[in-house]
């Protein structure tokens, strides 16, 4: 009885959830694998022609292959903005963990302030053109990893917390400095959670539209979401290219889930918990 | 950082030993904070700071002149832009609630035992990781008035669908439904972590008085998931306040101004040109967020405590 009920209700939301999460991408592939025309009319139907690498190659090369050169930026801006983060805010969260002193309240203070402020732009983007670094690669690097400080800290410092302290006092007897002893013996602990730091951190990175708007404008170094932000109103009459574009963006976080999906939801929850 | 690391080492007894030769040295030295807080002060506190003075002048980047509270009578006599206030409460506080009543639901629907529950947690958490400015495409095309999926389907069970991002009563709450379908999943991963963290015991003493499952939701995993509650509220009020990109994405504030928040007021004034005015904006939205999310942190950490 009750068994049965229950493989009813699993269908009904079976349906339901295939209705409202599933067709939304069904539609973004459908409509990416249309010719022009048959895309004009935002139908959900399967298209008559798969022209899908036809589709692909030609969002890919259009602009003379801006769309590529936005993935090439997005790839270095992701790449090293979570490598950065990975590094500094390990070391704080191991300091913060470990050291009990008065500036601790001070620091989890402005750990949480980072995670709850939203940031000042215009003064931003003041403080990067004093520096040199306004519409520049780097300086875009420099403001994710600032902004992402906070959230990367609580998670190490949760790992850090389960790590037995006389591991410290072993290799402080055998002699290892500070820098030794972080990085030779706890940094290799870390794995587990550093690869959960870097697929969460890596897909909000990739995603992120508002930094490189303000921090980023212009072509010749726009970041994928901005390059497909901007076919939208040139395609506006290329419906097939355009969702082309926006299946392209899709793909990575989509490799990533299916990989490590696990590790995501993890590090999502565990660092939500703490905030 | 291995060349760093080995000029520590040499130069630190030099420096250290005639200053303090009494304290003994920490294996957890707060030259591990430097990095991140030279990085942390430059971009993120320092820009914080100054907004409060630069809020204040007319600005151009290069030249600023004081003109008192000029900028912030100018912001509250726009109704253009209290509107941008007034949205910005509005989306945060819809958002909030729906992202906490349907993730709660859909974590006591994928805890229970149903067939194809991994699969249905999978689909459901995806759109989280999608990008914004994808879906807001894809949405602002579903919710075409006309040619969209959605009031085509509603047409064919006889039902006129509302016109969606181009009605001005409905555009701000297309946004925030949009909003809600792409991150309703991590509410409900974030609430499925707290009712698997319930002692089954609760559940098993329930079923032998004879609860029934919505005394069972109320008595049991609704007090018990209390910091899970919390978590979804805080995460979601931080992200509804400041939310941008899927507004610009999907309406760019329109029609009109019917659906600007305080972000888009931001950006849209930082374009014109009015670095001053921006930034007063950016201080009315710095005073929101503090004066909503600070207390309500500390209200719920505290009661936290209690239990």
């Amino acid at each position: 009885m009750r068994t049965r009920k229950s493989v009813w209700l699993g269908l009904l939301a079976v349906v339901l959830f295939g209705i409202v999460f599933l067709v939304p991408f069904a539609f973004i592939l459908f409509t990416a694998a249309k010719t022009r025309g048959e895309a004009g009319e935002l139908q959900f139907s399967l298209p008559t022609n798969w022209t899908l690498v036809q589709n692909f190659q030609d969002a890919l090369t259009a602009r003379d292959y801006l769309l590529v050169i936005a993935f090439i930026n997005s790839i270095v801006l992701t790449v090293a903005s979570v490598a950065i983060l990975v590094v500094l805010s390990s070391m704080v969260a191991y300091v913060l963990q470990r050291r009990q002193s008065r500036w601790n309240g001070l620091v989890n203070f402005l750990v949480l302030s980072g995670l709850i402020i939203p940031p000042a732009v215009v003064p931003t983007v003041w403080v990067l053109q004093e520096l040199k670094l306004f519409k520049t690669l780097s300086g875009l690097i420099l403001i994710e990893v600032a902004f992402g400080l906070s959230f990367c800290i609580l998670l190490f410092r949760a790992f850090i917390a389960a790590i037995p302290r006389d591991l410290d006092q072993a290799a402080i007897i055998d002699g290892a400095g500070p820098a030794r002893l972080f990085f030779r013996i706890i940094f290799p602990l870390l794995r587990s959670v550093i690869v959960t730091v870097v697929v969460v951190q890596s897909v909000a990175i990739f995603n992120d539209f508002t930094n490189p708007l303000y921090f980023l404008p212009g072509d010749e170094n726009a970041t994928v979401q901005l390059t497909v932000f901007n076919f939208q109103s040139q395609y506006s009459t290329q419906y097939n290219l355009l969702f082309a574009d926006i299946l392209l963006i899709t793909i990575p976080p989509l490799l990533m889930y299916m990989f490590l999906n696990k590790r995501i939801v993890e590090g999502m929850t565990a660092g939500a918990v703490k905030g | 950082m291995s060349t760093e690391v080995k000029a520590r080492q040499t130069a630190r007894p030099a420096v250290t030993t005639p200053a303090a030769p009494r304290r003994k040295k920490s294996p957890y030295p707060y030259w591990f904070y430097l990095p991140a807080a030279v990085i942390f002060f430059v971009f993120f506190v320092l820009p914080t700071f100054s907004s409060f003075f630069f809020s204040l002048t007319r600005w151009t980047l290069f030249d600023y002149e004081f003109i008192g509270l000029d900028n912030y009578v100018a912001f509250f006599q726009e109704p253009a832009l209290v509107i941008g206030l007034k949205n910005t409460l509005i989306y945060a506080a819809v958002t909030c609630g729906l992202k906490v009543v349907l993730g709660l639901l859909l974590a006591v629907l994928l805890t229970s035992q149903i067939v194809a529950r991994g699969f249905l947690r999978s689909v459901a958490f995806f759109p989280v990781l999608v990008s914004t400015i994808g879906v807001g495409i894809t949405f602002t095309v579903l919710m075409h008035p006309d040619d969209g999926l959605i009031n085509r389907s509603l047409a064919l069970v006889g039902v006129e669908g509302p016109a969606w991002l181009v009605d001005p009563t409905f555009a701000l709450l297309s946004v925030a439904l949009v909003d809600v379908w792409k991150g309703v999943g991590l509410a409900t991963v974030i609430f499925i972590a707290g009712i698997v963290s319930i002692p089954r015991e609760y559940f098993e003493a329930s079923s032998v008085d004879g609860a029934s499952a919505f005394r069972r939701f109320w008595h049991i995993i609704l007090p018990l998931s209390r910091p899970a509650v919390a978590t979804v509220i805080i995460l979601s009020l931080i992200g509804g306040l400041r939310y941008f990109d899927l507004i610009w994405a999907m309406t760019r504030g329109g029609p009109g101004f019917t659906s600007d928040v305080m972000a888009s007021v931001i950006f849209k004034q930082y374009q014109a040109g009015f670095y001053g005015l921006s930034t007063a904006g950016n201080v009315v939205l710095f005073v929101l967020v503090t004066v909503i999310v600070f207390p309500l942190n500390w209200y719920f950490t505290r009661r936290e405590v209690d239990l």
